[in-house]
């Protein structure tokens, strides 16, 4: 039995001689939410690449579904969101659903049903048939979501999924991803928005290629002290900086 | 399974790109078309000759369908009506003279014109050889005639004497009286025919040329697209393998040059009427080996660049070299190093190998050679490009 979906150990990255990763650990249990806080530039999606095998990195070792990454059959138990739409802009918003699809090995006598139930979490289903060329930034962001979502995988990897989603869309996302969730499924989402940090059962906060501080939300700011998870991210932040100058 | 599916994908954003593939299928057309009235119009030009006073049996003589001939008043002068009325020459004779007065501002025209004049007079001398030839053969009929009277009244004589004294001499005058021969001119053409072209010659060539060209332009740009959108790293993020991915797109991208080739070659065939003895099939078998390293090295060159315009410089240096080695300019008669260079090149053997079908009628086995290393090219992009993809993905 796998406790751990994701078992990242001591992964350090370098490009050049800039320092991304610095000695990262991060564990994801079985059916739980874990959220990757901090600003631009931290090394989140450097991470989140790095757990999929698609980073080298100079050392440590990563572990999704008890497999050593890079592997790539785990690829298919694996749905994943990049922070920039990778979409096809002369397909239709459905083409683009079936390809990744067909990558995925959807059987093909569910694929229709795949693709409409994806479709529907995000609420493109009226949408479906039009070029991605004609889509809003929101609506490409939620048909990556939708491409993420088909192939009904254990493990969902998403990079800064609700940027420039609405705030309704957003909570009947955060509502799909509980209903996920629920039926056992790990998910690990990076943000930079805060009050989503709240919506986790784990919050790893990672700045300057540092993990700051680990725990569930309601332990972090009993444990910094404060009120809300951003004062906690200000807070840990200042100490990080204090601690700089002290050396 | 994957690979169609990329395969599949290829095909579909293509077809939904109508002016890139009006781009791939009509602008070989348009070239072709362009280049068929460029190197042809030659054999349609007329320049204009003016003559005063010239002997009928001339001005019939030089008239052929590159000449237009005007006749002037016997006072008219070369350097006014040559000004006045732009010709290309102008002729007048005095008793057995001709001066010719040319314009020469157009060095092809003045071509025209003395070939026209040479071919007129070579014309007349032999009209005038054969008539007196003819003359001659009639005379010398008629002598016969009387000879033969007189031989048999000699004859006649020599049984009536019981002498034959008088048959030897006739024996040998009848040997020198066979006709003159005549001979006449047939003329056979290894390759092509007597109207065969620049354009026949060097089709072949131009259809291997525009597949390369697009299919090296068109795939190089599109997997440069698929960088950067990101949907490559997106693509990588599945359990697809590399090798799939480069498969699928040297299918689709394959299919799309042969139709390409299909269209250009029945369009130069039907169309323009060009003369190709080789096999239509193995045109098309080269093309398609031509698109597959276009396709590969197009990839390969394409991680290279940053933007379509970097893309786009690859061209010059790509590109047009291969177009000086592609059989255009007789490689065997450059400098050597010069040789040397044109083997690192594709078009180099697709040319070659073109050219043996189309114009010498070279079957399979000729070409075997020139085929293979096509394959080689091609082999050792595709497997640069899988290695060259680990960069996205270690796997």
């Amino acid at each position: 039995m796998v406790t751990n979906t994701i078992d990242v150990r001591d992964v350090a990255k370098k490009f050049g001689s800039n320092p991304v990763l610095k000695k990262i650990s991060l564990q994801l249990p079985v059916g739980q939410i874990m959220g990757l806080i901090g600003p631009s530039g931290a090394g989140k999606t450097t991470l989140v690449k790095a757990i999929l095998g698609m980073e080298k990195v100079d050392a440590g070792t990563t572990t999704v579904l008890g497999t050593a990454m890079p592997n790539r059959k785990v690829m298919q138990r694996i749905g994943y969101m990049a922070q920039s739409d990778a979409l096809y802009e002369d397909l239709t918003a459905r083409e683009n659903i079936r390809f990744f699809a067909e990558l995925m090995s959807v059987p093909k006598q569910d694929l229709a049903g795949a693709i409409a139930h994806a479709a529907q979490v995000v609420n493109l289903n009226d949408a479906l048939d039009r070029r991605v060329s004609a889509y809003s930034g929101g609506m490409k962001r939620r048909l990556s979501l939708a491409i993420a979502l088909v192939q009904d995988p254990e493990l969902l990897i998403l990079d800064e999924p609700t940027v420039g989603i609405d705030p309704e869309l957003r909570q009947q996302i955060w509502a799909e991803l509980y209903q996920l969730k629920s039926q056992g499924k790990s998910i690990l989402v990076t943000t930079h928005v805060m009050d989503e940090a709240e919506h986790c059962d784990y919050l790893m906060l990672i700045r300057e290629g540092i993990a700051l501080a680990q725990g569930t939300p309601a332990q972090l700011e009993k444990d910094y002290d404060v009120a809300t998870i951003e004062q906690v991210f200000l807070k840990a932040g200042r100490l990080q900086d204090e601690s700089h100058r002290n050396l | 399974m994957r690979v169609i599916a990329i395969f599949k994908r290829v095909l579909r954003e293509m077809i939904r790109d109508k002016r890139t593939l009006a781009l791939m299928f009509l602008a070989p057309l348009f070239i072709l078309t362009l280049m068929f009235f460029l190197f042809n119009t030659s054999s349609d030009t007329v320049a204009k000759i003016g003559v005063s006073r010239v002997d009928t049996t001339v001005v019939k003589a030089i008239k052929n369908k590159h000449v237009k001939i005007t006749h002037y008043s016997a006072k008219a002068t070369a350097k006014d009506k040559v000004r006045e009325d732009n010709l290309a020459a102008f002729i007048k004779q005095k008793d057995g003279k001709l001066t010719v007065t040319y314009q020469n501002s157009q060095p092809s025209d003045s071509a025209l014109v003395r070939q026209a004049l040479q071919g007129g007079l070579t014309k007349i001398k032999v009209q005038a050889l054969a008539a007196a030839t003819q003359a001659q053969k009639k005379a010398l009929q008629q002598q016969a005639k009387v000879l033969k009277t007189l031989v048999a009244q000699q004859q006649k004589m020599a049984v009536a004497q019981g002498a034959k004294a008088g048959a030897t001499p006739v024996q040998s005058q009848q040997t020198k009286l066979k006709a003159p021969k005549t001979y006449s001119i047939m003329s056979h053409y290894l390759y092509g025919s007597s109207d065969s072209t620049f354009f026949d010659t060097f089709l072949p060539i131009l259809l291997g040329f525009f597949v390369f060209f697009f299919v090296f332009l068109i795939s190089g740009i599109s997997l440069l697209n698929e960088r950067t959108t990101g949907t490559l790293t997106r693509l990588l993020a599945t359990p697809i393998r590399r090798g799939e991915i480069i498969t699928g797109y040297l299918m689709g991208y394959g299919l799309f040059a042969l139709v390409q080739t299909v269209i250009t070659v029945t369009f130069a065939l039907t169309v323009f009427r060009i003369h190709m003895i080789g096999s239509v099939w193995l045109i098309l078998l080269i093309n398609f080996l031509l698109a597959l390293v276009a396709l590969s090295m197009g990839i390969f060159v394409s991680t290279f660049a940053n933007s379509e315009f970097q893309m786009m410089q690859f061209i010059p240096i790509l590109v047009i070299p291969q177009v000086f080695f592609s059989g255009l300019i007789p490689v065997d008669q450059m400098a050597n190093w010069l040789q040397w260079i044109a083997h690192i090149f594709p078009l180099y053997y697709g040319g070659n190998a073109l050219m043996n079908v189309a114009t010498r009628g070279v079957g399979f086995a000729g070409i075997a050679g020139e085929l293979s290393i096509l394959v080689l090219f091609a082999v050792l992009f595709t497997v640069l490009n899988v290695v060259g993809m680990k960069r996205y993905r270690r796997v």
